[in-house]
C-alpha cells in the first residue's frame, strides 16, 4: 500500500532537475471519478451517450441494471441538490445506498476520513460518492479504501459531475451534439466558437475550476468574471483557453452562456465583500440580459440567492436553464454510478 | 580519561576554516583534532583504530541548526536517540534542536533534561529554548539560566514571535544572554486556514495559499525593531537569524540589513532549493510543511543566495511526524518533513552537480557557516584543536535513499526512491564511530 503510494508520487514529482515521468498513469481505481481532468474525451462521450441511454430505458429496466449493489453516500458538507440528484440515480439504478453524513456518526467523534472509508468498505460498500469541506479529500479516500470514489464536491477544488452535467445542458440547448446514442461523440472541435461566461465568486468555486478544466478541451472560451477579491489574477493559469474580463457587461456582450455563481459567505474566510457595490458590478439582471446576451443561454449551479449574484426575474426568465441542470444532473450521475460499479464503453451500451 | 587514538588515512580533508582541500591524514585523540598530516607522517602512530579513507572526503562533521528531534513528549515520533542515529546517518554530529516538545522548552530543567546522557544522544545535542513561556508569545523566559543549562538560543519555532513590542523585548534580552533570535517568519495572520504556497498552484488545486508577503513582512519588521535597538543604543547588537528562510523578498531584506551592518542570518533548508509547489501533485502530503514549498522564482533565489553566500547555512527542518498524521486531508495534514539523511545528497545533488559549486563551499554550508551562525566554538572545523566530529563520504558514488531504511521513527519524507550523490561511509563524533554504511 505504502509502496504503491510511493510509486505513484514518484512519477508525479515537480522537481527542478528530477525528470517528469511523461505517460501518466492513473493510481486510482477504474471507475472513480477525482478530477474532471482524469476523463479522457472518450470517456466523456461515453458518459454522455450513457445518460442519454438510460434516461430513455423504462424505469422497470433501470431498475434491474445495478440491482443490489451497494453504494455509499459519504457527506462531510450540506448538499440538496448533489445529495438528492446522487441518491435518486442510485435508486433508479435498484441500487442499495446509505447515506453518512458528519453530524450523527461517528465522525462528529474524531474517527478520520481513512478510517470511514475503510468502515464502509467492510460494510460491503463497492463505491462511495463524496462530499467534503477539504480539497483533496477524493483522493486519500480512494487511495485509503481502493474502492472507485465519485468526487461530489471537494472543498474549493472541483466538482467533476457539476461540470459534467453543465456541459450536457449547454449540448441540449445549444443543439450542438448529441444526447442520443446515435450521434457522434463529443471533440475537440464540439464548442468551437462558443464562449462560456463564469461570473462571480470563483476563488472558492469548485464548480468554476471544473468547468474551467473541462470546456476549453472541447474548443469552448471561458471568460471568468468577478472582483479581485473573488477573481485572483493568476486564476487564469488553471488552463488554456481561461481569460479574465473584470467589465460583467463586456464580457455578457460575448458570451452563449452564462454561468452565475453564488457568494460563499461559508468560505470567505473573514474577507468583507461589499454587497452593494458587487450587485451593482455583478448582479445578472434581466436589463443586462436583454441589453447585452439576449440570446444567452443562463446557468446557475445552485444554491441561488436571489437579489445577490441573479435578481429573481433572470433566474425564472426564459433564458434560464436552471432546472433543467438539475433534471440533467440525474442523468449524468446514472450514468457516473453504472462507470463505477459496471464500466461503460465508449459508445455508451449500458443496457 | 584518555582515549586510544584513531588515524584517518589516504583520505581528501576538506575544510573551509583553513582553507584546506588537500591529501591529509588525521589524528584524533581525547575527543579532539590532535594533527592534521601530509600524507605518510602519521605513520608511526601506534592508533587503536586505523581508518581507511582513500577514494573518500574527510570533512567536518555536518552542523544542523534546526531539527525537532519530539523529545519530551512526542517521542511516537521520533526520540532523541533515534533522531540522532538519525543524523549519524546523514553526515551531522551536531544538531540544534527546537523547543516545540511538549512540554515546551522553556526552563533549565527541560534543557538540562534533553542534555542527559539518559536520552541516548549518539551525537552531540544543542537544545534551543524557548524565547516565550510556552511559546505563547506573551512573556520572556529566562535567557540567562537558559543559556547556562545549554541552551544555544531561543526561538518560538512553528510559531513566531509576532507582537512588535514582546519580539523587541526578546531581541533587547537575548542580545543581552549573548545568544541568537532564531525568528518562524511567519504573520499567521495572513495564514489562516492555509496549507501551502500562494499562487496558480494553490488555485488550481482548491487550497488557500500562504503569501511571500507572510514570510517576509515579519523579517522586515524583525530588522526594524534591531534597526531601532541599535540606534537607541550601540552597545546592544542583537542577533536576529532567520529560520527556514524561503521566499525572495525575505532574502532581499537579510541582505539590506547586512549592508546596514545588522547583525542577521539566515538558513534555507534542502526542500526550499529542490523543489516547488508543483510537487504537491495529488495533495501529497509529504509535500506540506511550512514554510511551504515556493514556486520556481523563490527556488532560484534560494539557489542563487546560496552561490552567492548571502545565505549562511543549509539546515533541514527536520519534522518527523506519524503516519497517521500524514494520512490525513491535506488541509489537516501536519506540516514538516524528515530531513537528516537527505541533506547531503540533496546539496551536492542541487548545488555541486547542478550549478557548479565546490566541495569546500557544500562543507562550509553545512557545517562550518551553520556553527558560527549559532557561536559553536570548535565544531564545523578540522583544525588541530578542534572537536574530532567528521564525516567521511563518496562525493561520486550515488545511493538510493528509501525512507523505509531510515533511522528516523517516521518516514514523512518527500524524497523516498530519489538517487542521491555522496554517500556516508562514516561518521565520527568526538573522535567515536557513531555511523558506518
Amino acid at each position: 500500500m505504502a509502496g504503491k503510494k510511493t510509486a505513484s508520487r514518484v512519477s508525479r514529482r515537480a522537481t527542478a532537475s528530477q525528470p517528469r515521468t511523461s505517460v501518466f498513469v492513473s493510481p486510482y481505481p477504474a471507475g472513480s471519478l477525482l478530477s474532471i481532468t482524469h476523463l479522457s474525451l472518450d470517456d466523456i462521450s461515453g458518459i454522455l451517450a450513457a445518460a442519454t441511454e438510460l434516461e430513455a430505458a423504462s424505469p422497470r429496466e433501470r431498475a434491474t441494471l445495478l440491482e443490489g449493489r451497494k453504494v455509499a453516500l459519504l457527506f462531510y458538507e450540506s448538499s440538496t441538490r448533489t445529495r438528492t440528484s446522487f441518491e435518486l440515480a442510485a435508486k433508479s439504478l435498484g441500487v442499495v445506498t446509505t447515506l453518512v453524513s458528519d453530524k450523527s456518526s461517528s465522525i462528529e467523534k474524531g474517527e478520520s476520513l481513512k478510517d470511514t472509508g475503510i468502515t464502509l468498505r467492510a460494510l460491503g460498500a463497492e463505491c462511495i460518492i463524496l462530499r467534503h469541506v477539504s480539497s483533496g479529500a477524493p483522493w486519500l479516500l480512494a487511495q485509503s479504501t481502493g474502492l472507485p470514489v465519485l468526487n461530489a464536491g471537494d472543498g474549493m477544488h472541483e466538482h467533476p459531475s457539476q461540470a459534467l452535467l453543465d456541459l450536457r445542458t449547454m449540448l441540449a440547448r445549444l443543439r450542438l451534439a448529441p444526447v442520443a446514442r446515435s450521434t457522434a461523440g463529443i471533440s475537440k472541435a464540439t464548442l468551437r466558437g462558443i464562449t462560456v461566461l463564469i461570473t462571480g465568486d470563483i476563488l472558492h468555486s469548485r464548480v468554476a475550476r471544473s468547468n474551467a478544466l473541462l470546456l476549453p478541451r472541447l474548443g469552448a472560451r471561458v471568460i471568468f468574471c468577478g472582483p479581485p477579491e473573488l477573481l485572483p489574477e493568476h486564476a487564469v493559469s488553471i488552463g488554456p483557453g481561461v481569460t479574465i474580463e473584470r467589465d460583467f457587461d463586456k464580457a455578457l456582450a460575448q458570451a452563449d452562456v452564462v454561468m452565475m455563481l453564488r457568494i460563499q459567505n461559508e468560505r470567505l474566510a473573514g474577507l468583507k465583500l461589499n454587497l452593494a457595490d458587487y450587485i451593482d458590478n455583478y448582479q445578472l439582471t434581466v436589463d443586462r440580459l436583454t441589453l447585452y446576451a439576449p440570446n444567452a443561454v443562463v446557468l446557475h449551479p445552485g444554491p441561488i440567492n436571489r437579489g445577490l449574484e441573479i435578481s429573481s426575474e433572470a433566474a425564472d426568465g426564459p433564458q434560464s436553464m436552471i432546472a433543467e441542470q438539475v433534471r440533467h444532473g440525474v442523468a449524468i450521475r446514472m450514468a457516473l454510478l453504472v462507470r463505477a460499479l459496471q464500466g461503460i464503453n465508449i459508445a455508451g451500451g449500458t443496457l | 580519561m584518555s582515549t586510544k587514538p584513531m588515524v584517518i588515512r589516504g583520505g581528501r580533508l576538506i575544510d573551509p576554516a583553513t582553507g584546506t582541500d588537500a591529501q591529509r591524514d588525521l589524528l584524533l585523540r581525547d575527543g579532539v583534532v590532535v594533527a592534521v598530516e601530509k600524507p605518510g607522517q602519521l605513520a608511526k602512530v601506534q592508533a587503536a583504530t586505523v581508518v581507511d579513507a582513500s577514494g573518500l572526503v574527510v570533512a567536518p562533521g555536518l552542523v544542523d541548526i534546526h531539527v525537532h528531534l519530539r523529545e519530551p513528549g512526542q517521542d511516537y515520533k521520533e526520540t532523541i536517540a533515534t533522531g540522532t542515529a538519525a543524523a549519524a546517518a546523514g553526515g551531522f554530529t551536531s544538531v540544534c534542536c527546537m523547543p516545540n516538545t511538549v512540554p515546551v522548552n522553556d526552563t533549565p530543567e527541560i534543557t538540562r533534561w534533553m542534555l542527559a546522557s539518559e536520552r541516548k544522544a549518539v551525537v552531540n545535542v544543542f537544545p534551543i529554548g524557548a524565547a516565550t513561556v510556552g511559546s505563547m508569545g506573551e512573556k520572556l523566559t529566562n535567557y540567562d539560566k537558559l543559556r547556562d543549562a545549554g541552551a544555544i538560543g531561543v526561538s518560538d519555532d512553528g510559531k513566531p514571535i509576532l507582537g512588535d513590542d514582546i519580539m523587541h523585548q526578546t531581541l533587547i534580552a537575548a542580545a543581552k544572554a549573548g545568544l541568537p533570535v532564531i525568528q518562524h517568519a511567519e504573520d499567521t495572520r495572513l495564514t489562516g486556514g492555509c496549507s501551502m504556497n500562494a499562487g496558480p498552484v494553490a488555485f488550481r488545486l482548491g487550497l488557500r495559499g500562504m503569501t511571500v508577503e507572510a514570510e517576509a513582512r515579519i523579517v522586515e519588521r524583525d530588522i526594524k525593531l534591531i534597526r531601532e535597538i541599535v540606534a537607541r543604543d550601540r552597545h546592544v547588537r542583537p542577533h536576529l537569524h532567520v529560520a527556514h528562510l524561503s521566499t525572495s523578498r525575505a532574502l532581499e531584506a537579510v541582505k539590506q540589513a547586512r549592508k546596514e551592518g545588522l547583525h542577521v542570518t539566515c538558513e534555507v533548508a534542502p526542500h526550499h532549493f529542490t523543489l516547488t509547489d508543483e510537487a504537491i501533485g495529488d495533495y501529497d502530503t509529504h509535500h506540506k510543511m511550512n514554510p511551504p514549498l515556493r514556486a520556481e522564482i523563490d527556488r532560484e533565489a534560494m539557489i542563487a543566495g546560496l552561490l552567492d553566500g548571502s545565505i549562511d547555512a543549509i539546515a533541514t527542518d527536520h519534522a518527523p511526524h506519524a503516519a497517521h498524521e500524514k494520512q490525513v486531508e491535506f488541509e489537516r495534514a501536519a506540516n514538516g518533513i524528515t530531513g537528516l539523511e537527505t541533506a547531503l545528497g540533496l546539496t551536492l545533488r542541487l548545488l555541486h552537480r547542478k550549478h557548479g559549486m565546490k566541495l569546500d563551499r557544500i562543507i562550509h554550508l553545512l557545517a562550518l557557516g551553520p556553527a558560527q551562525v549559532l557561536n559553536m566554538h570548535g565544531r564545523g572545523a578540522l583544525a588541530t584543536g578542534a572537536a574530532a566530529d567528521v564525516v567521511l563520504f563518496d562525493p561520486g558514488t550515488d545511493w538510493v535513499f528509501h525512507a523505509s531504511e531510515s533511522r528516523s521513527r517516521s518516514k514523512n519524507t518527500p524524497f523516498d526512491g530519489w538517487s542521491l550523490p555522496g554517500r556516508i561511509a562514516l561518521t565520527i563524533r568526538n573522535g567515536h564511530i557513531v555511523y558506518r554504511r
